[in-house]
């Protein structure tokens, strides 16, 4: 058990929600007869949920730094309306108008962070002001109609990789980015242990390390044979590309530079990381903005996904951001979170969505499973840190009477009220 | 060593064992009426354990042993149950809520009531009464956010005699508390020991202990090691010390021979302004200097302006800059900012570990690095790599007790928590080191091992400037003593002409006396 606990390492929600995420998939698979887990509706999944993944990207920094924002939404709407006004009207070509949309998101990202870094507002008011202001803009600029954006634009939210190389029965560009993943894996995982190994720090045993990186190759073997085998046209889709890409480069900076760390050192405890020197107000500032050039870059996805800007666009996005984050093992208080979590708990509120739309289970039950699951998950951390942190396998153990394991056990009030076993 | 009082409390061979810690072993003691007994050892040797074993923190059921209070087993199932038999903890951290008055905080969860409304003129009258016993004279309308630690840690007193406290336990209860505050609160203990309540002491403060503890119990890696009867037994601190570290510390200070250069850095006409009080000023042009290799103590009361010169002098993290000169090897630096401090070689250790010093979040590697991270990076990335040698060279170093550095500091006992906090501002190569209460809530042995390490820097010819409360620490360790006095620095004393009477007349009172 303790191996599994080493295997996928970080907190003990993060760690749950990845059985949670799997057992969910396969109850799904079951019940629907196989439809969960078809090339169509892969895509579609990923289509259908991608920006609501980026938006959680920039979430998690957001509220690892100690703070919310409500605005998202609003902002992808303002941006979305803006920019398909600007391509429609002023006749800028596709690329001019993501460039219009993320300096326009940097814009009013620079607007809420400098209240909240250097007036001192809270960003629940500020952003809360914000979900007003901006969608109130957006049917301003917009006339509360629909505006149409032009078909080369739609790429980034309709497109796919394209066909090319010999006719293989697959899309051969989705395989090589399945390859290239694999790779990559085994490249940093090796790279890792040598280097732990060098320096004389801890490893796992190498079994851990060979059994998951075949487990993980699996599966990205396996979801790259779905999405290389959707209908013709289909494939990868380019938000899907889009979101891969963003979840390595904020993965990389969220744990390994600067400011990265600089965003979980004042999130952890702000006086003690601004006495270590750290420039408390402009990480906040640029934590608020960079989650508005997000919330642009998923609203500009979404218009180029639907054809078109509307006035009720991003309506109720920063909750389904903000309930990824906090599945996805965040703490409310700040200081705690990662990246690759937070699309975990995403993944969990889509395959949720999905499959119980799968199962003809109506939006009203929908939204209640959803509501309970954000819940239990944020109950069940907080339960944990009452008792004392045990893991979740520990605890799972326990409850069905297995034997202690001392490893597990690290929750020491837990083992009094929980009477073992002679 | 016989009393004539009957015993109160007894505690029979309690072990209480966490997976993988045997916290308590077979740990006894036994409490007589009308006592203060007083419980010693070092951080971890398992004291808190075993007052929340004997609060009904840790129910009963989840130790072994038996707990006798006038004369009844008893099987406390929590805080409530303990409570109701006459047993009453009052934490380090007070329980008390900031914005409610004396008399709510006082009544809360027991409010007088009459059909269900509470009746305030009796809460009110009893508070008054109660508060005549603890020696408080102030309007029991008045929020406890307004009264200073040491009439709330009275307040909380106050409270438990309202329950009709039997023995009353005390933990740290003088640590954040002034010389005069910690008097006022050993003589009311004395009082309600003449009044027939018992009382049990956890302190550090060995001096109050031998001061008004009738018997010792002490406790060392879980076990109770003795018990002393102070006045048959003629404890003194070196006593105690000896049992708690179970050898005799030859000194508490290590041997040092000052190896002291040239002035190389000093303030002129510090002054100073409180952060919301702007004709409030909490340093009063403070002149002083540091030389190489020199340890340079701060004297002061609580409140006297110590920390806030320190913080003012750390890139203004403090109050409101007025006037004064920073001078350097010889030239004025400007500092505006805690990063332009660190720049120019200080570095500041925070009186207040927990919410100031630490993110407890952390672990021992990346706290060992933040102060100075981009000596561990290259374009801004972290070398994890380099960070984890960094921090793996510093806990050999300073002999930090943690598996790996891995660790979350949240884990680490006390002194290691603050070997980390020094990692961290070693690495950063200051040439000042200001460390503020570096040995506050440490036990005796890992306070020896800082002393150590503060000599050592200054010996590799860095300035270092210890502020503590504890005036044996500050004449142990400094070579030259400021003292200071609402805001004022009063005077200076060298090694040789420095004690206790000397530095307290100039810590209390103003007159310039160089």
């Amino acid at each position: 058990m303790n191996a599994i606990k080493q295997l996928f390492g970080g907190n003990t929600r993060q760690f749950g929600m990845i059985f949670a995420l799997i057992a969910l998939v396969l109850f799904f698979q079951w019940r629907s007869g196989g439809l969960l887990l078809t090339p169509d509706n892969v895509i579609n999944l990923m289509n259908g949920y991608s920006y609501i993944l980026i938006l959680a990207i920039g979430m998690v920094l957001v509220i690892i730094a100690g703070h919310i924002d409500l605005s998202v939404g609003s902002v992808a709407a303002f941006v979305g309306i803006v920019v398909a006004l600007t391509m429609r009207d002023w006749g800028l070509p596709w690329y001019m108008g993501i460039v219009v949309g993320l300096v326009l998101g940097a814009l009013i990202g620079a607007w809420q962070g400098f209240f909240v870094a250097y007036v001192g507002i809270p960003a629940f008011i500020v952003t809360l002001a914000g979900m007003l202001l901006f969608r109130g803009a957006n049917q301003l600029f917009g006339k509360s109609l629909t505006i149409p954006v032009p078909e080369d634009f739609q790429f980034i939210g309709a497109g796919y990789l394209p066909e090319i190389g010999p006719n293989t029965g697959y899309n051969n560009l989705t395989l090589l980015l399945g390859f290239i993943a694999v790779a990559a894996l085994i490249w940093g995982e090796l790279r890792g242990r040598r280097k732990s190994l060098a320096l004389g720090a801890g490893v796992k045993p190498l079994w851990v390390t060979v059994f998951k990186l075949v487990v993980l190759s699996g599966v990205i073997l396996y979801v790259t044979y779905l999405f290389a085998t959707g209908r013709p046209g289909t494939s990868f889709p380019m938000p899907g590309l889009i979101l891969g890409v963003l979840v390595l480069v904020y993965g990389f900076i969220s744990s390994r530079t600067t400011i990265g760390r600089h965003v979980y050192a004042v999130g952890g405890n702000r006086h003690a990381a601004a006495l270590s020197g750290v420039k408390s107000k402009r990480t906040d500032f640029l934590v608020i903005m960079n989650m508005s050039v997000l919330a642009a870059l998923a609203g500009m996805i979404f218009i180029a996904r639907s054809n078109a800007s509307g006035p009720s666009d991003g309506v109720g996005w920063e909750l389904d951001a903000i309930a990824a984050v906090f599945i996805g093992g965040a703490a409310v208080t700040g200081g705690v979170g990662t990246v690759v979590g937070s699309m975990i708990g995403g993944l969990v509120m889509a395959i949720l969505n999905n499959g119980l739309q799968l199962l003809g289970v109506g939006s009203d039950w929908t939204q209640i499973i959803k509501g309970l699951v954000l819940l239990a998950a944020v109950v069940f951390d907080v339960y944990n840190k009452s008792q004392g942190k045990p893991s979740f396998i520990g605890f799972m153990m326990k409850k069905l009477g297995g034997k202690d394991n001392p490893d597990l056990a690290v929750a020491t009030p837990l083992k009094d009220t929980v009477k073992t076993e002679p | 060593m016989v009393s004539a009082s009957p015993v109160i409390l007894e505690m029979r061979s309690i072990t209480k064992e966490f997976p993988g810690v045997k916290a308590l072993a077979e740990v006894s003691i036994t409490v007589r009426a009308s006592e203060i007994h007083s419980i010693c050892g070092e951080n971890g040797a398992g004291k808190s354990t075993l007052m929340k074993v004997l609060s009904g923190v840790y129910p009963f059921g989840s130790y072994e042993g038996d707990i006798v209070f006038q004369n009844e087993v008893c099987q406390f199932k929590d805080i409530r149950a303990s409570e109701n038999a006459g047993i009453v903890i009052i934490h380090q951290e007070l329980a008390l809520i900031p914005e409610l008055s004396i008399t709510e905080n006082i009544f809360l969860g027991n409010e007088p009531t009459r059909f269900g409304i509470i009746n305030w003129t009796e809460a009110r009258m009893r508070t008054l009464e109660l508060m005549a016993r603890v020696g408080l004279s102030e309007d029991p309308d008045t929020p406890v956010k307004e009264i200073g630690v040491g009439k709330q840690q009275l307040v909380e007193i106050a409270k438990a005699l309202n329950k009709s406290v039997k023995l009353l336990i005390l933990d740290e209860p003088t640590a954040a508390l002034n010389e005069s505050d910690s008097q006022h609160l050993l003589d009311l203990i004395r009082g309600l020991k003449a009044k027939g309540i018992s009382c049990i002491m956890i302190s550090h403060k060995l001096n109050e202990i031998e001061q008004v503890s009738d018997s010792i119990t002490i406790i060392r890696d879980g076990k109770s090691i003795e018990t002393l009867d102070v006045k048959a037994d003629g404890v003194d601190e070196d006593r105690i010390i000896r049992g708690m570290v179970g050898r005799t510390l030859e000194s508490r200070f290590p041997d040092h021979t000052p190896k002291i250069g040239e002035v190389f850095f000093e303030v002129k006409d510090w002054t100073v302004a409180h952060p919301q009080i702007p004709d409030r000023l909490v340093c009063k042009s403070s002149n002083f200097n540091v030389r190489r290799g020199e340890i340079v103590g701060f004297a002061g009361l609580m409140g006297a302006g110590r920390t806030e010169l320190a913080r003012s002098l750390f890139g203004r993290s403090y109050g409101n800059y007025i006037s004064g000169q920073i001078i350097k090897d010889g030239q004025e630096i400007t500092i505006r900012n805690v990063p332009q401090a660190i720049k120019h070689g200080i570095g500041y250790v925070t009186e207040d570990r927990k919410t100031l010093g630490l993110n407890l979040l952390d672990d021992i590697k990346t706290t060992t690095v933040s102060a100075n991270l981009d000596a561990v990076s290259r374009h801004t990335v972290v070398d994890v790599n380099r960070e984890y040698a960094v921090a793996e060279d510093y806990r050999k170093q300073l002999r930090t007790k943690a598996p790996s550095v891995d660790e979350g500091v949240s884990k680490l006992s006390g002194g290691n928590q603050q070997k980390v906090v020094l990692a961290k501002w070693m690495f950063t190569d200051p040439d000042i080191l200001i460390l503020d209460e570096p040995t506050r809530g440490i036990d005796v042995g890992a306070k020896y091992e800082i002393y150590g390490i503060i000599q050592a820097l200054a010996n590799q010819g860095k300035g270092v400037i210890v502020i503590s409360s504890e005036l044996p620490e500050l004449l142990g360790i400094s070579d030259r003593i400021y003292t200071i006095f609402e805001g004022a620095i009063t005077g200076v004393l060298n090694k040789q002409q420095a004690n206790q009477e000397s530095l307290m007349k100039r810590m209390t009172s103003a007159a310039k006396t160089v």
